[in-house]
């Protein structure tokens, strides 16, 4: 054994004096007068094909805020990551942005099971996180902002608006995973509350990428031929859309017999399909497109002279990396440091130009003030606004129509400082 | 002319419609006044243009687009058709409601009545006048009163569908008299079951009931059960309402299956195209090749280079894109293929779970190769006109793209089956791959059979790749989603044996379709692969297995 | 395939559990013991990080046990990977106790917010850790044992067991997506406070788990050369090389493999289980195939059937993910993707590979030269008319 040992002792030495080298090399930081800015997005897997958009319109807001002259006097500067679609990847690389290049805000993430993935990373290293995709609600972290739409800034004003338009049979239909299951648990119960019966909803979820609908679509058809006005509310996720539209198309469901309002379909998403048979489904969101806005123009115009292509279009969670940003450059302004505490701080109350003609402010449970829009898809990709709220929608992390949710509120203010404060016990719960 | 009083307290669209359908009647029964209107021509419609316009107050549109009908002006349909299209749009510099058109490769503006030219457009100097689906619904329904007598049969036909799914009491009148003088026996049934339809949702006679039930029962599908439900209601009919209802119900639940079946042999063909490429490089040549999924990619954006380059310069062949994708996308993945096999592949014959590494590495360069190229997400295939919609057969429908997939992976497979077994180069590399050394020693260029072998699955995968751009999504992930169902459909039928796999995808696809309604999608696929687990067990080598020596290798 | 002699993998094994051990507690001091701005300090982060690899590692060395020795290729070591990982996640969840956002003493999060009422049963002892430490080995073990016992016993072979283990896992991946299976869902498990009552942030805890780790790694090692050099290490290697020869001899090849299959999904499994605490997540995406698969890959890299290699593959290939997509974010896919390349075709042995190829080689010429002057010698005491026999016994010596 002592005899294996000594032999082995050289290769040992060699061994430990390449692997420090290396690692000391992989995990060199320099340190520059600029201010760093992470931006966490997927570039290569499932999720690159949504994340991609956003990871350039960071770098052409970058761009843009240097050439105004930087921040506080300083360059900013992208660091940019590829998390390749994969959940424990988004925490260490969440921990090598936030620890080794030392990034004053991280801009990123689109789906929810990557922002759990991070969040105690965000938490534990005191970060500063933007989170522009809409999500599920039920959460509320000191060290996050949401800048995407609550489950209030976008199912229940869509579904509001069919009902008005005389639908009273719905099909919830959605991708298995938390995301559709919570929105079709809070519009279930909503339904319910506003006098829609049992058996006038049908739930369906199917598997993510699914891409066989043919015995849904029919399932829909079936649902919808019962003498009432039937609309389908879609919760399904990214990938498996094409396929389904393709196959609401081909089996002739027009939006004038059963309408589909999409929650996770934007413009990005429609550019990889004929939307003519689709014209009149609609989609929820807080920005489109088409929006006829002087400060939209503009954003356009940078875009496409950006990207260098001018068939790409802008979607909505681009909108909310575009308020994100600006609040944030206007939050370190106000605080005259990055230090994430003042930032938080200062971040609250900050109001900036969203799209839409507006303001939209930071609310001080993180999420932000914005309009809904309805819009209808028209045959050129576009979405045509049929309907939007008279005012700013204040996002709402907790959602009333849960039962063990109602109680709860978040107020990162002082005093309160609490993300899941509970009205009917008196006391925020949770470790902190 | 009858001219709806502007303060009309109804707002019943269905009401309005079928004022604007009667005074279409009254139009139409009076030939003098049909030249009338003529002679001043469609210039009437101009004052009425604005009441098209009002932003998001669509109830006020819809007040505008029953007085547009309300003229009974031939040229309204026409401008309410492109109104429903969402082609009017408002020209910003003179507020004038244009018609937008895209004419070789411009955008122009063209006057919605006259069709004199105004213009050449550019980004924003128009903004689209707000239009929903109520509107679109309305439009629908006024228009197919106006078209009911059309010279065009294929436009009354469309005109009663609409009224059929549309039906309601108002309908009643303009249906009895359009069907007076109704001579195309097709379209004549389709009034008489708008007729049954409409009879059946008013308060007509018990007689004109009891008979439109029997039209309406003959119909055979949902909407026919609803409206015989309606009829049970009512005590004098409920008996052979019920009886009726209970055949509909039947035929449904034949149909069900049969819908079924169709479903699942719409998905089994999907599979089929999807793993038949792999019984060639992994069931013929033994290669575990990952890249697979990654060849199907390569077709399904050759697809989308020739729509694009069509789209560009030859717009006139655009029905013709699948047809000349074809090759293309062989020719494109085959060469891919041929490349991969020189290139890395022979050095790993004999050394067959290495492959599987090496062509792991080859898919993820692949893929990031492409999204750099084209960027990461979804680009946009269209389907062909003779690809789109759907027919009735019996009680279901079948569309037009999954049947064309359907039939096309049966021709690819029959061309393959005759390759490998009537041509010499299909007993070249039946020869290579029983017995490598034999097949040397008797003259056969092994390495060129087996790089041309490689280059045919390859290929094969590449043309499935133009088929499967009409249903799915064309992104860099497009060949991950169908790897592993593909494995799993050659090893199901038996690793070597096409009709393994043959039967194996339509086995899957058929077992799928029956499971997903009781189990719901996901449940459904876990029982699938559970079950494919199970049958392993039960038969080792797939469903077909290799006899003899090679089945050791 | 070659084979590698036990005593040159030992040899090996013996210097790559002391490089661990040793390693582990300098990186351990360097990260506790010195000031954050010293030139010398590890940050916690880059011991996680670590952490993390070492995990990886024991799941590549479980599939070098099984695919190297056993010749069984999987293409579903993740699956016992993810299973161990969610059974120490249970554990975690239920330490957060009353400290989850609705403050629900009983329920996870998720499980509240989507109405649940009670904790379904299979979540019950999961806040006791040693039931959940049982269960990282139990569960998988259980469930590797039942698939091969039907596999192995109906002599599923070759690419036949690679395709169904790969479906094994699709299907967990699918069922664990559901969210009616009480895992939840697609978000998994996360947001862990304790572990044994101790800050799962903390970097002692880290430092803690990292040892941990590294120790299991070693331990792993040691169990897999003790089986390999055994009989039925020997049995194995034969069933491997010529399954159909061992049954005739006698050999009752598929206990072999159930018996090797089941240790190492259970090794995968507390792969799993040091894995999840140190990264803070675990869900279904773990399941995927294609994370079974890259494991494969690691191994191959590495050098199949060299024990070590499997370690180092999965060290190198996970440190080069994380510097890539770091440094190249647009390109660390093609850098990879041609790594995997190159390394099947010019070194078909993995890394590892040339080392041991140079040192048997060493051995082997050392040999021959002691071979050939022993037997000068013979022929010279032959010359002398002195005992003839000695050549022969050197070159059975050599053979072995």
């Amino acid at each position: 054994m002592i005899g294996i040992l000594r032999r082995t002792a050289k290769p040992i030495a060699l061994a430990a004096c390449i692997a420090g080298a290396s690692i000391g090399n992989a995990f060199a930081q320099d340190d520059s007068d600029t201010i760093k800015v992470g931006i966490l997005h997927s570039l290569s897997g499932t999720m690159a094909i949504s994340e991609t958009t956003l990871k350039d319109v960071m770098l052409m807001l970058i761009e843009e805020q240097n050439e105004k002259g930087g921040l506080l006097g300083k360059k900013l500067e992208a660091v940019v990551v590829d998390p390749a679609s994969d959940w424990p990847l988004f925490a260490e690389k969440a921990r090598q942005l936030i620890s080794q290049d030392k990034v004053a805000a991280v801009f990123g993430c689109w789906t929810s099971v990557s922002r759990k993935s991070v969040l105690p990373v965000f938490e534990e290293l005191n970060g500063l996180l933007f989170y522009p995709v809409q999500y599920e609600g039920e959460e509320s972290s000191k060290n996050i902002f949401y800048t995407g739409a609550a489950p209030n800034q976008q199912a229940i004003p869509a579904v509001d608006y069919l009902a008005d338009q005389g639908v009273e049979r719905w099909v919830l239909a959605g991708t298995d995973y938390v995301y559709p299951r919570t929105t079709n648990k809070i519009l279930e119960q909503y339904l319910k509350d506003n006098g829609v019966a049992e058996e006038d909803i049908m739930i369906n979820y199917t598997p993510f990428g699914h891409s066989d609908w043919q015995s849904i679509v029919s399932e829909i058809k079936a649902f919808g031929s019962a003498g009432k006005k039937t609309a389908v509310v879609s919760t399904i996720n990214g990938d498996a859309n094409v396929p389904f539209y393709k196959e609401l198309a081909n089996q002739g469901i027009e939006a004038t017999d059963i309408p589909v309002v999409a929650f996770s379909v934007g413009e990005e998403e429609l550019a990889g399909i004929d939307t003519a048979p689709l014209v009149g489904h609609l989609a929820a969101w807080n920005y489109f497109m088409s929006l006829d806005t002087p400060e939209n123009d503009d954003f356009i115009d940078s875009w496409l002279e950006f990207i260098g292509d001018d068939d790409r279009v802008s979607n909505d969670p681009m909108e909310a990396h575009y308020i994100g940003f600006n609040m944030w450059v206007k939050a370190v302004e106000k605080a005259g440091t990055t230090d994430p505490d003042a930032v938080i701080d200062a971040m609250i109350g900050v109001a900036v130009p969203n799209l839409s003609g507006g303001y939209s402010a930071m609310m001080p449970n993180h999420h932000i003030t914005k309009p809904v829009l309805i819009g209808e898809i028209q045959d050129d990709g576009q979405f045509g606004i049929v309907w939007e709220t008279p005012g700013l929608v204040p996002g709402d992390a907790w959602s009333d129509y849960l039962p063990d949710s109602k109680p709860l509120i978040s107020d990162w203010r002082e005093p309160l400082g609490c993300g899941n404060f509970n009205t009917e016990t008196g006391q925020c719960g949770g470790a902190s | 002319m009858s001219v709806r009083p502007p303060d009309a307290p109804n707002r019943s669209r269905a009401f309005l419609a079928a004022l604007a359908c009667l005074a279409l009647v009254l139009f139409l029964l009076a030939p003098a006044a049909v030249h009338a209107q003529s002679e001043h021509g469609a210039e009437d419609l101009r004052p009425l243009l604005s009441g098209l316009n009002n932003g998001r107050d669509f109830d006020k549109t819809a007040e505008g687009i029953r007085a547009i009908a309300a003229t009974g002006n031939p040229a309204a349909a026409a401008l309410l058709q492109s109104f429903r299209a969402g082609n009017l749009e408002v020209r910003k510099s003179d507020d004038r409601i244009v018609r937008v058109e895209k004419r070789g490769g411009e955008t122009v503006a063209i006057d919605p009545l006259t069709g004199e030219v105004l213009g050449e457009l550019r980004r924003r100097d128009t903004r689209r006048i707000s239009i929903n689906n109520n509107l679109r619904n309305l439009v629908d329904e006024v228009v197919a009163g106006m078209t009911l007598r059309a010279d065009d049969p294929a436009i009354r036909q469309t005109a009663a569908r609409e009224m059929l799914a549309a039906a309601s009491a108002d309908n009643i009148e303009p249906l009895r008299a359009a069907l007076a003088e109704e001579t195309d026996a097709s379209v004549r049934q389709t009034m008489e079951r708008a007729l049954a339809a409409s009879l059946l949702r008013s308060d007509a006679s018990l007689e004109d009931k009891r008979a439109a039930m029997e039209t309406v029962a003959a119909l055979g599908d949902r909407q026919a059960l609803q409206l015989l439900t309606l009829a049970a209601s009512d005590p004098e009919l409920s008996e052979r309402a019920n009886r009726l209802i209970a055949g509909v119900e039947r035929q449904l639940a034949f149909w069900e299956v049969a819908q079924n079946v169709w479903f699942g042999i719409s998905l089994g063909s999907v599979l089929l195209l999807a793993a038949i490429g792999l019984a060639i490089t992994f069931g013929v040549m033994g290669v575990i090749n990952m890249a697979h999924g990654e060849m199907v990619m390569l077709g399904a954006y050759t697809t989308f280079v020739v729509q694009e380059t069509i789209r560009i310069h030859y717009p006139g062949l655009f029905e013709a894109s699948l047809a000349i994708a074809l090759p293309l996308a062989f020719c494109v993945s085959g060469l891919i293929g041929i490349l991969i096999e020189r290139s890395v592949i022979r050095w790993l014959y004999g050394r067959p779970l290495e492959t599987l590494l090496a062509t792991w590495g080859i898919s993820l360069i692949l893929q990031q190769a492409v999204r750099v190229l084209f960027g990461a997400s979804n680009r946009e295939v269209g389907n062909p006109d003779w690809m789109s919609g759907a027919f009735q057969l019996g009680g279901m429908s079948i569309t037009y793209s999954r049947l064309s997939i359907v039939i096309f992976s049966l021709i690819v497979f029959g061309l393959l089956v005759l390759l490998l077994q009537r041509t010499a180069f299909g007993l070249q590399i039946r020869a290579v791959t029983q017995n490598r050394r034999m097949a040397s020693t008797m003259g056969i260029r092994t390495p060129w059979t087996d790089a041309l072998t490689f280059g045919l699955g390859s290929g094969v995968a590449g043309i499935a790749g133009v088929a499967l751009s009409q249903i799915d999504n064309v992104s860099p992930n497009l060949g991950q989603g169908y790897i592993i169902d593909s494995f799993l459909v050659v090893v199901f039928g038996g690793v070597g044996n096409l009709w393994g796999t043959f039967v194996g995808a339509l086995s899957l696809g058929i077992l799928n379709k029956f499971l997903e309604p009781y189990a719901g999608a996901v449940l459904g696929k876990i029982l699938v692969l559970v079950l494919i687990i199970l049958f392993i067990q039960k038969r080792p080598r797939g469903l077909f297995p290799q006899k003899g020596r090679a089945a050791e290798g | 395939m070659t084979t590698i002699s036990p005593t040159l993998l030992t040899r090996f094994a013996v210097g790559a559990i002391a490089i661990l051990l040793v390693g582990s507690l300098v990186v351990i001091y360097l990260n506790l013991g010195l000031p954050a701005d010293h030139a010398w300090h590890v940050p916690t982060y880059v011991m996680s990080l670590m952490g993390k690899y070492l995990a990886f590692a024991l799941l590549a060395l479980s599939i070098d046990l099984v695919w190297g020795f056993g010749g069984i290729l999987t293409l579903g070591h993740g699956a016992f990977f993810a299973l161990g990982g969610y059974a120490m996640g249970m554990y975690l969840m239920r330490q957060i106790g009353d400290r989850g956002v609705y403050a629900n003493p009983l329920l996870p999060d998720f499980m509240v917010f989507l109405n649940w009422d009670s904790l379904p049963w299979y979540w019950l002892g999961f806040d006791s850790f040693w039931f959940a430490a049982a269960m990282v080995i139990l569960v998988p073990g259980l469930l590797a044992f039942v698939f091969g016992w039907l596999a192995f016993r109906s002599r599923v072979t070759g690419v036949y067991l690679s395709i169904i283990t790969q479906a094994m896992t699709f299907a967990l991946m699918l069922a664990f997506f559901r969210n009616e299976m009480g895992f939840g869902g697609n978000n998994g498990l996360t947001d862990f406070k304790d572990i044994l009552g101790f800050n799962i942030q903390s970097a002692e805890t880290r430092a803690a788990l990292f040892f941990a780790t590294a120790l299991a790694v070693s331990l792993g090692l040691l169990l897999c050369i003790w089986m390999v050099r055994s009989r039925f290490g020997q049995a194995l290697v034969a069933v491997r090389d010529a399954e159909a020869r061992a049954r005739f001899i006698g050999y009752r090849v598929e206990h072999y493999k159930l018996i090797v299959w089941t240790v190492s999904a259970a090794m995968a499994g507390v792969a799993g289980a040091l894995y999840v605490p140190q990264v803070g997540i675990i869900n279904p995406s773990e399941f995927a195939p294609g994370n079974s698969i890259e494991a494969v890959i690691w191994v191959a890299v590495g050098g199949r059937g060299t024990l070590v290699g499997s370690i180092v593959g999965a060290v190198l290939v996970n440190f080069g993910k994380t510097y890539f997509t770091g440094a190249f974010p647009e390109l660390w896919l093609f850098v990879l993707g041609a790594l995997f390349v190159v390394v099947t075709i010019f070194l078909p042995r993995g890394i590892m590979g040339p080392f041991f190829g140079m040192i048997d080689r060493r051995r082997q010429r050392r040999l021959a030269a002691e071979q050939s002057e022993s037997a000068a010698r013979a022929s010279a005491r032959r010359e002398a008319g002195i005992e003839p026999d000695d050549a022969a016994t050197a070159g059975q010596g050599a053979a072995q």
